[in-house]
């Protein structure tokens, strides 16, 4: 099939080179320079679409990011697969391929399209809420159905082989949009010597000047566009960005840039280039250059394909040499409608009729039609279409003078095209994106944007000046204040002289009466893409919907992918009409970001894969890898988690280490843990503050545990706090705590006590830390150090500056697991170091590196807390029995102190942590599990607590646990029990939490 | 996103490089122990949400780690001004 709607010339397409297309599995021919719609529309191609909820066939309307129908799926292959593309800005390249979304078994002959017929009556507004909600339960099971047979394009399958990109960009003046306004900003902006940003959407600047026959100082338009574009080059502060989307205006004029790099080229981008790449802008000044959208207007069957928006039958003439079929009727309620009839007319092809809705309205444009002697029906307006693959004629008739009924009696004429302009709506999303209220204007029969506090100009069609020479001037103008603003000079800009045409009055007119009523007259759509018609806005109103807000979502109006840029007005003035009252009183919703949808790919930028999160290394991870070690992520750090030998299940793994700790030696590498270094004159005073226990008297080379709580009493972190020095201290986090105790210290230091002389530092990645438990870790240790590791002369809590492996070491003598165990930390570059001496000596105690699971079992064996698994901000070192932990002897009301006094806090029966020993010794409770009292009470049952921690202990022969239970540590020796998902009920006895070693000795020899 | 004026840096930076630590001005009684459980609780959860301006404790966590006030209206996101620690604010509302 040729191309039967291409002209033999003309438009900003390159005839010399052809390019192959697919749609639906059907190959065609198009141009370099078309658009996917421009070349459907020469092919054409009339049904694009099945509609979401009637099934309707439909046809391209218009020609830009406001197109509701032709959105299509793009991709050759699988990991290709793009969803929701606008054919109308998606530029053809050789071998694109791309398909309809809906319709089954294809758009051309939909099963779902018969139902839409018989029960378009039956499917009102709510129809499926209404309808499929009862009972609530099976509304995933129709969810799947409808949306299936709805169609919403779909996500690819495979990973996406493309890369995407972001960059940070600053600027003086953000320019948005590249038409004559726009322009005009730049050029005066940049003479100006001002930083600038102009980006637009299409694939070449110039905007509605590509789109006309314009003149500019008597030269055709696209001249002076490609003379400002060739000028604005030669600027080093000028980046031009054609094929991008400004789709976010976001507070303090950030403005988020969608740019297409590649999407033109192919199926994937080129080797070595991205395929979209996110402009992150921080603009002094933005001028918003954003134009117009044309609306239609509401007509009876007003979705048949073959039914446009003028401008878009005037565009696809004059830019891509298409015209979109053979006779056509203008329906206008303005003098720009008629410019697609004079573009009609001039590319050969019959005009079958202009009908103005308005009574002899005379501006510059009517008068050319009329000396063309074009056929206009005055006062007059098309109510009906015929047709259902695409239009075949239409029914005319004469309207009253206000629109709201008519008078006349019905002529039909044939014709396959309707080309429809209800005036144009300024394109204010990217102003609302900040939350500024659009103003009705009732001179342009639009909305405009509202008042802002973002540093902000708007220039041509936004403003609602739709003649060139108007939007130049403002442009111009915008550039000029831009460049005062920014402190430059104002720049010597001379404008090209536009034809100034005289424009007659618009009527307001929106939704184009029927003989029969609204309810009862055929589907007069306003919201295409989710098939929203006035019949049901009107419903909605009825019911009760008042508040347009409500009335969008009742209706789903402006939900689709296009957010409603073509429909929402025409909604609100339907809504307006049926609730007696006007536009302004009605209101108007507002846009969010994005203003086109844009690629998840594009979001995340290079932030994906092993992007996506930076991961923290020890400086020992080679040695885990190469020794086979599983991980665990422990907020970005990468733990062992355990060391599993060939064979061994990952149970027996930990038995076989945490045997090894108890019988002989293992090492943990603890280098993640946080490490605060504490210095000045109050930092004793201050550690007092912040932990529950006291270190007035902690000597130097001493350590000690501390509990550190909020001020509501509850513990959030724990750790070892060693004195370095009388003035100098290090103290220890969670892993996972350690930024947030950083930051509870600074916040404390700096808003609450600034007298106190005290300075924080991290070091948590300065220090590896290796740590040797078990029965012979000071063996171990002796061999690679000269000091004295003696029990008597290094004790329990002791730390020391001394040598290992040959490298400076602070080694703390504190244990996490009830072992023996020494702790040493060395500079992270001799870390590995220092780690691989330790293996070579002690490969003869059998030496056994662990990770952080047996470390659980090992520390869940001694009742020790790891807070965040048994704590959760609501337990207070009481609950946990540890009021060892807390003194009251301080003077100073330390953090957590008040707040554990609190009347809730001293309460009876709080949960409180305790053993829990299973009577079947094997089960082990699975962590969670909630504890009752009485197994078979009724449902819901009375809930005593839960199990924080619970492990398989080889050691003991039996498992462990700790949780918490109401009361628990009066309840010791009684029986609670953990019923389980499967229906089985665990039983246990609550005991102390201590289960291995009760005095402590072993870790004190 | 929003583009702060670090007092302490005395620079423009992103939104990115701070976090919001809630309300300024919540001083810590003196006397804890003097509290009443009310007073206590009105001290630790209580909190202003007003439509408007709201005086702010911000941190400029990934820059010099220090803590400054942020006078911000929460409707129109507008900074009014950013001042110190133990300073007061010179823009309040009526």
């Amino acid at each position: 099939m040729t191309q039967q709607n291409r002209l033999t010339s003309g438009g900003r397409i390159d005839r010399s080179k052809p390019l192959t297309f697919t749609y639906n599995g059907k190959q065609y021919q198009g141009f370099q320079g078309d658009t996917l719609a421009s070349a459907m529309l020469a092919n054409g191609i009339n049904v694009v679409a099945r509609s979401f909820k009637y099934s309707r066939p439909r046809g391209i309307v218009a020609c830009g990011a406001e197109e509701p129908n032709a959105v299509l799926q793009l991709g050759a292959t699988e990991a290709t697969q793009v969803p929701n593309v606008r054919a109308t800005q998606q530029e053809l390249f050789d071998g694109l391929v791309s398909a309809s979304t809906n319709g089954w078994p294809s758009v051309d002959t939909d099963v779902m399209g018969l139902m839409g017929k018989v029960g378009g009556n039956m499917m009102p507004p709510g129809f499926y809420y209404k309808t499929f909600m009862f009972p609530q339960s099976m509304w995933h099971t129709y969810e799947s159905v409808i949306r299936k047979a709805a169609g919403l394009g779909r996500a690819p399958r495979e990973g996406d082989p493309d890369r995407y990109d972001s960059i940070n960009q600053h600027c003086d003046v953000m320019i948005v949009g590249a038409g004559p306004a726009g322009l005009a900003a730049a050029l005066t902006a940049a003479r100006g010597g001002a930083r600038v940003i102009i980006a637009d959407e299409q694939n070449e600047f110039g905007g509605s000047l590509l789109n006309g026959k314009e003149t500019l100082d008597g030269k055709p338009a696209a001249e002076w566009v490609r003379a400002v574009v060739e000028e604005l080059g030669t600027y080093e502060d000028v980046l031009m960005l054609p094929r991008s989307t400004v789709n976010g205006y976001h507070d303090h004029n950030f403005l988020t840039i969608h740019e297409r790099c590649t999407d033109h080229l192919a199926d994937i981008a080129p080797v070595n280039q991205v395929r979209q790449r996110m402009h992150r802008v921080r603009a002094k000044w933005v001028v918003l250059a954003t134009g117009a959208h044309e609306r239609p207007l509401v007509y009876a069957n007003n979705d048949v394909p073959g039914c446009m928006v003028s401008g878009a039958v005037s565009a696809y003439i004059n830019r891509y040499g298409v015209v979109p079929g053979n006779e056509l009727v203008v329906m206008t309620t303005n003098d720009y409608g008629y410019q697609a009839a004079l573009d009609w007319a001039d590319a050969g092809r019959k005009v079958v009729a202009i009908v103005d809705t308005r009574e002899a309205a005379v501006g510059d444009r009517t008068e050319a039609a009329r000396k063309r002697g074009l056929n206009i029906i005055s006062g007059s307006a098309v109510i009906e279409v015929q047709g259902s693959k695409r239009v075949t004629g239409v029914s005319v008739a004469a309207i009253s003078a206000s629109g709201s009924k008519v008078i006349g009696s019905v002529t039909k004429l044939k014709a396959d095209t309707v080309a429809s302009s209800g005036g144009w709506s300024p394109v204010i999303h990217l102003s609302c994106h900040t939350g500024s209220r659009p103003v009705w204007n009732e001179e342009i029969v639009g909305f405009l944007p509202g008042e802002t506090v973002q540093k902000q100009l708007t220039a041509g069609g936004i403003n609602g000046q739709y003649e060139t020479a108007a939007a130049l001037r403002e442009g111009f103008d915008a550039g000029q204040k831009a460049l005062v603003e920014v402190g430059l000079a104002a720049a010597e800009v001379v404008l090209p002289q536009a034809q100034m045409l005289k424009v007659a009055a618009p009527m307001s007119l929106f939704h184009v009466p029927h003989l029969k009523p609204t309810s009862q007259a055929p589907k007069q759509f306003v919201d295409y893409q989710t098939d929203v018609t006035a019949a049901g806005i009107e419903i909605a109103c009825r019911e009760g919907f008042e508040a347009i807000e409500h009335v969008k979502r009742y209706t789903a109006m402006g939900f689709g992918t296009d957010q409603g840029k073509l429909g929402n007005i025409n909604g609100m003035a339907v809504a307006a009409k049926a609730l007696n009252q006007s536009i302004p009183e009605t209101g108007t919703t507002v846009f969010r970001p994005n203003y086109t949808p844009i690629a998840f790919g594009a979001i995340a930028g290079s932030h994906s894969g092993a992007l996506f999160e930076p991961k923290r290394f020890t400086a020992m991870h080679k040695w885990h890898v190469e020794h086979g070690a599983e991980f665990e992520d422990v907020g970005q750090w990468k733990r062992p988690w355990y060391f599993p030998k060939a064979g061994e299940t990952m149970q027996q793994t930990l038995n076989r280490e945490c045997l090894a700790v108890r019988n002989s030696i293992g090492i943990l590498d603890a280098s993640t843990l946080g490490k605060i270094d504490i210095q000045g004159k109050d930092a004793r005073e201050f550690l007092g503050r912040v932990y529950t226990n006291a270190w007035a008297k902690l000597a130097v080379g001493k350590c000690r545990y501390g509990l550190m709580c909020g001020e509501d009493g509850m513990v959030f972190d724990d750790g070892v706090t060693a004195c370095l020095g009388e003035n100098h201290f290090v103290m220890t986090t969670t892993t996972g705590g350690a930024a947030h105790v950083y930051e509870w210290l600074e916040i404390y230091h700096q808003t609450e006590w600034p007298e106190l002389e005290v300075y924080f530092n991290t070091v948590t990645d300065h220090w590896s830390t290796a740590t040797i438990t078990g029965p012979n870790s000071r063996k171990l240790l002796a061999e690679l150090t000269d000091y004295d590791v003696s029990n008597e002369n290094f004790k329990y809590m002791d730390w020391k500056q001394i040598t290992v492996a040959g490298v400076p070491a602070r080694v703390f003598r504190i244990s996490f697991t009830g072992e023996l165990s020494f702790e040493i930390n060395v500079q992270a570059n001799y870390g590995m170091h220092v780690w691989e001496k330790l293996h070579e000596a002690g490969e003869k105690y059998g030496l056994t590196p662990y990770g952080t699971e047996t470390m659980h079992i090992l520390r869940a064996e001694k009742g020790f807390i790891i807070a965040g698994q048994d704590t959760d901000g609501s337990v207070h070192p009481y609950d946990l029995g540890m009021g060892w932990c807390v003194s009251n002897q301080k003077p100073f009301s330390y953090i957590g102190k008040r707040g554990m006094n609190r009347s809730d806090c001293t309460r009876e029966n709080r949960k409180q942590m305790v053993g829990l020993k299973t009577k079947d010794p094997k089960q082990v409770i699975p962590e969670g599990s909630q504890a009752v009292l009485d197994p078979k009470a009724p449902v819901p049952m009375p809930l005593e607590g839960h199990v924080t921690s619970s492990y398989w202990s080889e050691n003991l022969g039996h498992s462990i646990a700790m949780g918490f239970i109401k009361g628990g540590l009066d309840k010791m020796g009684e029986t609670v029990y953990y019923p389980q998902a499967d229906g089985t009920v665990i039983e246990a006895e609550i005991c102390s939490p201590i289960f291995f070693d009760p005095k402590g000795e072993r870790q004190n020899v | 996103m929003l583009h702060i004026y670090c007092p302490h840096c005395a620079e423009y930076r992103e939104e990115e490089e701070f976090h919001c630590a809630g309300q300024a001005h919540i001083a810590r009684p003196l006397d804890p122990e003097a509290c009443s459980d009310q007073e206590w609780g009105e001290y630790l959860f209580f909190r202003k949400n007003p439509r408007g301006l709201h005086h702010e404790l911000w941190v400029h966590a990934a820059g010099c780690r220090k803590f400054f006030n942020m006078t911000r209206d929460t409707q129109t996101y507008e900074i009014k001004e950013v001042y110190k620690i133990g300073e007061q604010p010179s823009v309040v509302a009526e």
